[in-house]
């Protein structure tokens, strides 16, 4: 297994070394480049334009960019972007990265809940009307045209029932005098998920062995502990209310990215429990008498896991490209909106930063998959 | 083996229910047709059963009336331009109705969807959109899948350094920036549905689908006949041509049917964004709603319900069917 390991992160230096190349030189073949983007400005002359592109070592040839790019990134320099000049690529990165996490993973995570939980309901008492209805229904939402449907919400429960806030991720009048950066309190609230999932993944193993009935006290009283803790601490810190502003502006984007997507994850966790459920363990299982729910949830849904965990930790793995559509669409200011820019208007080290960390984290994920995968089903061996 | 491919597998006595042999006759009569025709008649069985076991599923029979509806869309549209529609008023690129100004005009007996913000008519430029939709579908699906499974199962099979070259490929593909990409395309060619239909069927077949098909590939080469078949002397093309790649097929139909509507709704995302240089297209019809400002203005719904339902309607039917056919294919899905 380690050889293995070592082999494949041998490849993917490899691949992400091709990675850079391909995607700089496709870059670089995109007709025109940024100083063209003077020329709509009659007052720039010629001689102005020619400095400017001078100045972002835009009049070099091709392949000295590149070697010098390269070069560059081996000294960990990711360089200047050219639409937020002078701001170095890692401070953007660096500001916008949290946020699209932020929206992200907290809307992937809860898709993938639902579509596990229906998907494996519906595997479960399937041929009723119930199923029908939720495979449409699901699937319409799965494949409505997005930037529509998203505006439809923003009408709906923004604009005509004013639930939530139209757009954007904080309010700025609430935010004029706070103490601390926007970013401040999102890096917090991504390393409070973080510390909290952890604790409670711990706390659920460290309980694994008590029996089923002390068991459920014992797990609903860890989580509300946890959460009375957390409510404890942000609100003594005086960011609560800033962070329960992000959270207000967080839930549509996460309600109208849940309802577009958990269709597939329920589909994928359908199909795959409907193959367990023809093993031999769960006629087993039922032949010991055991209820139906603990076939159910202990014995077909955990063997199910297996492609809808692959299937999450690549959407992970890409969550922090976040969605050009949903940023758009919701005026959220994360990596997608400034991929899409970046790509528009050719601010090539801008662009490569951002492909760069994302091509990491797919790249990682891959491998993390292979591995997963070996560990949670050990028929599949690696030589 | 030879020998027996020449010989008439109906011929050689076979038990009946009761213990008794085929009846005379019959065999003489199954001996005197040539192979091919009792293959075929046997193919025609299969076929015939498949289609019962899909009718069951009375989703996918939804998912088929509404694909057969839009196929019946677009075989109309040159024969309503040809004969029915004034080409000056109808075409859905350059026409134009002077008399149902101001546009958009709402739906009448003359333009049964109205007329969209340049004068021009929405049931045609529907109806028109709808062929180029199933083409751009249907040649992205059939390159996605005649990559992705042959590739698929030549990894899978042979391992070592094609294995590693083809996945380590599919990686690089699934990270490369393919809005970029297409910006870059459209520079140097004209970035028509053909090419886009290319383009997508490359990238989804070297990508993700790829992974997922060698990864199936993988369990089906550890299977017990796949092990006698190399045991009694097959060669490795005949162990991929005749046990891997058709054990495959069910994955690869499933995966047909996403890449339809991965392609489909892709194109319409690029076109919404103008990204494509195409004459029209159902994206292109939301793209100039957008554009003129009517996106969310509920009292000109004809100009973005059809374009945007017809979306949803045509890749959700794609997907229906897919699933169904999964069943039909995969006898573990069944019902009891």
């Amino acid at each position: 297994m380690a050889r293995y390991i070592a082999q494949r992160l041998l490849q993917i230096i490899l691949t992400f070394f091709l990675f850079l190349a391909l995607s700089y030189m496709l870059l670089e073949a995109m007709p025109g480049d940024f100083s063209q983007l003077f020329l709509q400005d009659p007052k720039l002359t010629l001689a102005q334009r020619e400095a400017i592109a001078a100045s972002l070592g835009l009049n070099r040839p091709p392949h000295e960019r590149f070697f010098r790019y390269i070069g560059s990134f081996l000294r960990g320099d990711l360089g200047v972007s050219f639409q937020y000049y002078p701001r170095p690529v890692v401070d953007v990165i660096l500001e916008r990265a949290p946020r699209t996490l932020m929206l992200f993973i907290s809307s992937t995570v809860v898709s993938f809940y639902v579509g596990f939980f229906v998907g494996k309901l519906l595997a479960w008492r399937r041929g009723r009307v119930l199923e029908y209805i939720t495979t449409v229904g699901g699937v319409t939402l799965y494949t409505v045209f997005t930037p529509w449907f998203g505006l439809l919400m923003i009408w709906l429960f923004a604009f005509t029932l004013d639930w939530f806030p139209i757009g954007k991720f904080i309010t700025p009048r609430l935010w004029r005098d706070a103490p601390v950066e926007a970013n401040v309190v999102f890096n917090r609230m991504l390393l409070t998920a973080l510390v909290v999932s952890i604790v409670l993944l711990t706390w659920f193993i460290l309980t694994r062995r008590i029996d089923t009935r002390r068991r459920r006290v014992v797990h609903w009283g860890g989580m509300g502990l946890g959460l009375t803790v957390v409510v404890g601490i942000w609100g003594a810190s005086g960011l609560g209310p800033y962070a329960l502003n992000i959270l207000h502006h967080l839930m549509l984007p996460v309600l109208t990215l849940t309802l577009i997507s958990f269709a597939g994850t329920m589909l994928l966790t359908r199909n795959s429990m409907l193959e367990t459920l023809r093993e031999d363990y769960i006629t087993t299982a039922r032949a010991k008498g055991l209820p139906e729910k603990v076939i159910r949830d202990k014995h077909a849904a955990r063997n199910a896991m297996l492609p809808v965990v692959t299937s999450l930790v690549f959407s992970l793995a890409f969550a922090l490209s976040g969605g050009v559509i949903t940023e758009g669409v919701f005026s959220w200011p994360g990596m997608g909106e400034v991929l899409l820019t970046s790509a528009v208007v050719q601010d090539i080290p801008m662009m490569m930063g951002a492909l760069i960390f994302t091509a990491i984290f797919a790249l990682l994920a891959h491998l993390v998959v292979d591995i997963l995968y070996a560990f949670l089903d050990p028929r599949i061996r690696y030589g | 083996m030879a020998t027996e491919e020449r010989h008439n597998p109906f011929a050689t006595a076979q038990p009946a229910g009761d213990g008794t042999t085929l009846d005379q006759q019959e065999r003489e009569r199954l001996r005197a047709q040539p192979l091919w025709r009792v293959r075929l008649k046997l193919l025609a069985g299969t076929l015939w059963n498949n289609w019962k076991l899909f009718t069951e599923n009375k989703i996918g029979l939804i998912g088929l009336a509404i694909i057969l509806f839009y196929a019946g869309l677009a075989l109309a549209h040159p024969l309503l331009m040809g004969r029915v529609w004034d080409p000056l008023i109808y075409d859905p690129v350059i026409g134009f109705d002077p008399l149902a100004a101001p546009h958009p005009a709402p739906p009448s007996a003359q333009h049964w969807l109205g007329t969209d913000p340049l004068g021009r008519d929405v049931l045609s430029q529907l109806m028109f959109s709808t062929a180029s939709e199933f083409i751009l579908g249907m040649v992205a699906a059939l390159i996605t899948v005649t990559i992705g499974t042959s590739i698929g199962a030549l990894a899978a099979y042979f391992g070592g350094w094609i294995d590693t070259f083809f996945m380590r490929l599919a990686d690089l593909v699934i990270t490369l920036p393919a809005i970029v990409l297409l910006i870059v395309l459209g520079g140097l060619f004209t970035l028509d549905l053909p090419l886009l239909a290319l383009v997508i069927g490359i990238l989804s077949g070297f990508g993700a689908t790829t992974v997922i098909i060698k990864s199936q590939a993988l369990t089906i080469k550890v299977r017990t006949y796949v092990e006698a078949a190399r045991v009694a002397g097959g060669s490795h093309w005949h162990i991929i041509l005749r046990h891997i790649i058709p054990n495959l097929l069910p994955l690869t139909f499933l995966y047909m049917m996403f890449t339809v509507t991965d392609a489909i709704f892709a194109e319409a995302i690029l076109s919404y964004f103008g990204l494509l240089n195409i004459r029209m297209s159902w994206g292109l019809m939301i793209h100039t709603t957008q554009s003129a400002g009517y996106l969310l203005n509920f009292q000109t719904w004809w100009l973005i319900v059809p374009p945007g339902l017809s979306i949803t309607l045509l890749c959700a039917a794609f997907y229906l069917v897919g699933r169904a056919l999964d069943e039909v294919v995969n006898p573990r899905l069944r019902k009891r």
